[in-house]
């Protein structure tokens, strides 16, 4: 019983965490407020759908299973390069102006979720391919090449490889899987491999084993951003600019370099936790609004810029909507006064549960409005 | 609304530009016609319902062909091209009202096609009132409701919930089990659920748990454990789903997993999920769960086959009818026959000449009923594992609509007659 309560909150918690921990990232360390968050795990999630259908095709079947874990890797990819195009394009301009950037990204939010409506994915994918391979090919010459300067028209001969092949992926992929090559307006959907379906039982209790999938996905996204800002050196150099953008760049440290490099890690992050939410529900092109509130809940109720926060944040969220939502209290605390009780009752739906929750968390704003852990000391920029 | 000749010579010259660079509707000769007449079709092309209301103008774009094919309306002794004018409701409610107007006024059509939800009719119905106008509404809905400007040909809660439930508590494998009802939070669920409770209280059932998911949310861990805890003592039970859309798979997805599945002793009857959804959701989902509709692809009739034969042949072979379509279908035909029994296009006298309108549809015979509803057949139906529906049972001929809902305690002992001036909207029985 405890443990089928505590099970539910940490499902529903780390849901809430996966999808907000990219923007904790963009947002907390970054302080820009990107609305197109939504839509950059809406993209992770018709990667999810692409690459189920790509491994249904002869050559990969015997591989289907593994469909799941390939599309994480895919969806951190594909996420991650258009945030760096988006941060290349927009963001870029716009750095410590909050209100251009929350409605520029905005934007940018409304043209993705038009774009996977309008266009047929196999192109949208071709599209893809074009971009990570134009953006990455230039940075595998070596130096001596790169400093030359003919290194423009090599770039440029780049991008022209990196279009063909996204042309040829694109048309190779619409004349194999005919799914993909019609654009529709349509909710598509993603149908976890057998062996993630159905449930395990521990200590009596049963499971669903997607919600443990998102479990484990959830903790290792945690685990790998953790260590990567902790323990190694561009993860150092993105807490120094995060402290002291100027002292930063006067002591070496490329600015620019670090300020793509966190937005694609965000938003790679944000990729990945849409393969999470696929696994949930159906594929859309709104799926991503459906969660963008709830992620700035979350970071703002863990305090900007601390990870920490945004973890005991979510899990506390979580927790806190099956409590309430699915009236627990009430068969812990079987006979309480009716009065309570009654209100109890009230709010054990999931309706109420979230008017509960967004009340609750405004009441906690009031008294704390840095959230749980205000960032202290030299490194509140004023 | 009049429509004067000189508004129709005037129309005939705008609608022709209209579908020369739009849709292009109907047939393509109007030289065997005498004139055109310009309808209007008002539903949601983009946001979310575009994936259900597009089909809907589908159809209806179906119906119009047909009937220009056939000679088009015959009024007063001359034939006329049906040509429309589609307008997007754009998933927004307000929309709805707007584009009214516009039809209405600017384009000066004489009925218009139109709507999904129920948000949208409430929205667009002060609009058909104060205007006298005429809104053809075609899904099925939670009645309590009869207005002299609206035809509801979709199902009332007693040609579908009341027969649905009747079904869950006698006959189904589930039947005498407490029941669970789930929806999504909006006026449909929640008015349907009320009757249903009502219901099962003159049936003696029990309802054990009610819960509602906000539009958009796709959480439904909390609504699972309450399921559990609920129907878990007697071994499952019957879930009552009025979920939306997307909410659906979800829904399906998560309760799978969660070993809620008719294998275990769960049945969900569902109001919402036809045989378009089934494709989307995936059968593998939806298998061995419960449906009511009062057409279903699967009747093995002439004109059934024929309906859903021909709007493959139109849209292609994927392409799937549900019930929806055939009320949107049913109601163009049911317009034409009116309008050409009344001699006119003019409002009153075909709202006059539609009740006791019957038609040959694709589910059976249909009769327009003087509250503007439809006599229907009830289907329920056991989905199958390839999808589409295995008809259970069907009422013996036609059920009668009820706009007020005689289980529900506020509306009991009221009827809707629109063609005695003394009764109209709502008068005791």
């Amino acid at each position: 019983m405890l443990l089928d309560s505590l099970f539910n909150g940490v499902a529903i918690g780390s849901v809430l965490l996966v999808a907000a921990l990219g923007l904790a990232i963009v947002f907390g360390l970054m302080g820009v407020i990107n609305l197109a968050h939504g839509e950059l795990m809406m993209l992770g999630a018709y990667t999810t759908y692409v690459t189920q259908l790509i491994f249904k095709l002869p050559l990969l079947k015997p591989y289907y299973n593994a469909y799941v874990i390939v599309s994480i890797f895919l969806a951190f990819i594909v996420s991650g390069v258009v945030g760096i195009l988006l941060e290349k394009t927009v963001i870029r301009k716009l750095y410590g102006s909050p209100l251009e950037t929350l409605l520029a990204t905005w934007g940018v939010s409304l043209i993705l979720q038009q774009f996977v409506r309008s266009v047929p994915l196999a192109y949208g994918t071709g599209l893809v391919i074009s971009l990570i391979i134009g953006l990455f090919l230039p940075t595998t010459f070596p130096l001596k090449i790169k400093e030359s300067i003919n290194f423009k028209y090599l770039k440029f001969s780049s991008w022209i490889i990196a279009a063909s092949t996204g042309v040829l992926t694109g048309n190779v992929i619409s004349s194999s899987v005919s799914k993909l090559s019609r654009a529709s307006a349509r909710n598509v959907d993603v149908t976890a491999p057998a062996w993630m379906r159905g449930q395990v039982e521990i200590l009596g209790t049963a499971f669903p084993k997607t919600r443990l999938m998102i479990i484990i996905i959830t903790l290792i996204s945690v685990i790998a951003i953790t260590l990567f800002l902790n323990q190694s050196a561009w993860g150092m150099r993105i807490r120094a600019v995060t402290q002291n953008r100027k002292m930063s760049d006067c002591l070496g440290i490329s600015t620019e370099k670090v300020d793509v490099l966190t937005f694609g890690i965000g938003s790679g992050l944000a990729g990945v936790a849409g393969v999470a939410v696929s696994l949930l529900g159906s594929v859309g092109p709104n799926v991503g609004g459906n969660y963008i509130v709830g992620c700035f809940m979350v970071v703002v109720l863990g305090g900007v810029g601390n990870l920490l926060g945004t973890v005991l944040a979510s899990f506390g969220i979580g927790i806190m909507t099956d409590l309430i939502g699915a009236g627990r209290l009430l068969s812990i605390w079987p006979d309480m006064p009716l009065p309570l009780s009654n209100t109890i009752n009230f709010f054990a739906t999931t309706s109420m549960a979230r008017v509960m929750i967004f009340a609750l968390i405004v009441i906690f704003l009031q008294f704390k409005p840095t959230g749980l852990f205000p960032q202290k000391g030299r490194m509140v920029e004023s | 609304m009049r429509i004067s000749r000189r508004i129709l010579a005037g129309l005939a010259t705008a609608s022709l530009a209209v579908t020369a660079t739009s849709c292009g509707g109907g047939s393509s000769t109007s030289g065997s016609f005498d004139d055109t007449v310009t309808v209007g079709i008002l539903h949601s092309l983009s946001g979310t319902m575009a994936i259900s209301e597009s089909t809907l103008v589908d159809t209806e774009k179906m119906a119009i062909a047909e009937i220009n094919a056939a000679g088009g309306v015959t009024v007063d002794g001359k034939s006329y091209k049906i040509e429309y004018i589609v307008e997007d409701g754009a998933s927004d409610w307000p929309t709805f009202a707007e584009k009214s107007k516009k039809l209405i006024d600017q384009d000066g059509v004489p009925v218009v096609f139109g709507g999904w939800t129920s948000a949208s009719r409430k929205a667009m119905l002060p609009v058909y009132e104060s205007k006298d106008a005429f809104l053809y509404y075609p899904i099925q809905y939670e009645a309590q409701e009869c207005s002299n400007n609206i035809f509801y040909t979709g199902a009332s809660p007693n040609q579908q919930s009341e027969p649905a439930t009747d079904f869950m508590f006698k006959r189904s494998p589930a039947a005498g089990k407490p029941f669970f009802l789930v929806g999504s939070d909006y006026v449909f669920p929640r008015t349907s659920n009320t009757i249903t409770k009502e219901q099962l209280k003159s049936l003696g059932g029990k309802v054990v748990g009610e819960d509602y998911l906000p539009l958009g949310n796709t959480e439904v861990a909390p609504i699972i454990s309450k399921i559990k805890k609920a129907l878990a003592p007697t071994g499952g039970g019957v879930i009552i789903n009025t979920l939306n859309g997307d909410q659906n798979v979800a829904f399906f997805k998560q309760i799978q997993d969660a070993g809620i599945t008719p294998s275990n002793g769960y049945y969900v009857m569902n109001y919402s999920i036809a045989e378009e959804e089934i494709s989307t959701i995936g059968p593998e989902f939806l298998e061995g769960h419960y449906g009511a509709w009062n057409y279903m692809m699967s009747i093995d009739t002439p004109e059934s086959k024929k309906f859903a034969a021909d709007f493959k042949a139109l849209y292609g072979s994927d392409r799937v009818v549900a019930d929806p379509q055939e009320s949107a279908y049913n109601m163009v035909y049911l317009w034409k026959q009116a309008v050409e029994d009344a001699g006119t296009f003019e409002n009153s006298a075909v709202r006059e000449a539609l009740v006791g309108q019957t038609f040959d549809a694709p589910q059976g015979p249909v009769e327009v009923m003087p509250n503007h509803h439809l006599a229907q057949t009830v289907r329920i139906g056991l989905i199958k594992p390839e999808g589409g529906f295995e008809i259970l049972e069907e009422t013996d001929g036609v059920v009668y609509p009820q706009a007020w809902n005689q289980f529900e305690p506020s509306s009991k002992g009221y009827a809707c007659d629109w063609t005695d001036p003394s009764k109209g909207e709502r008068y005791k029985l």
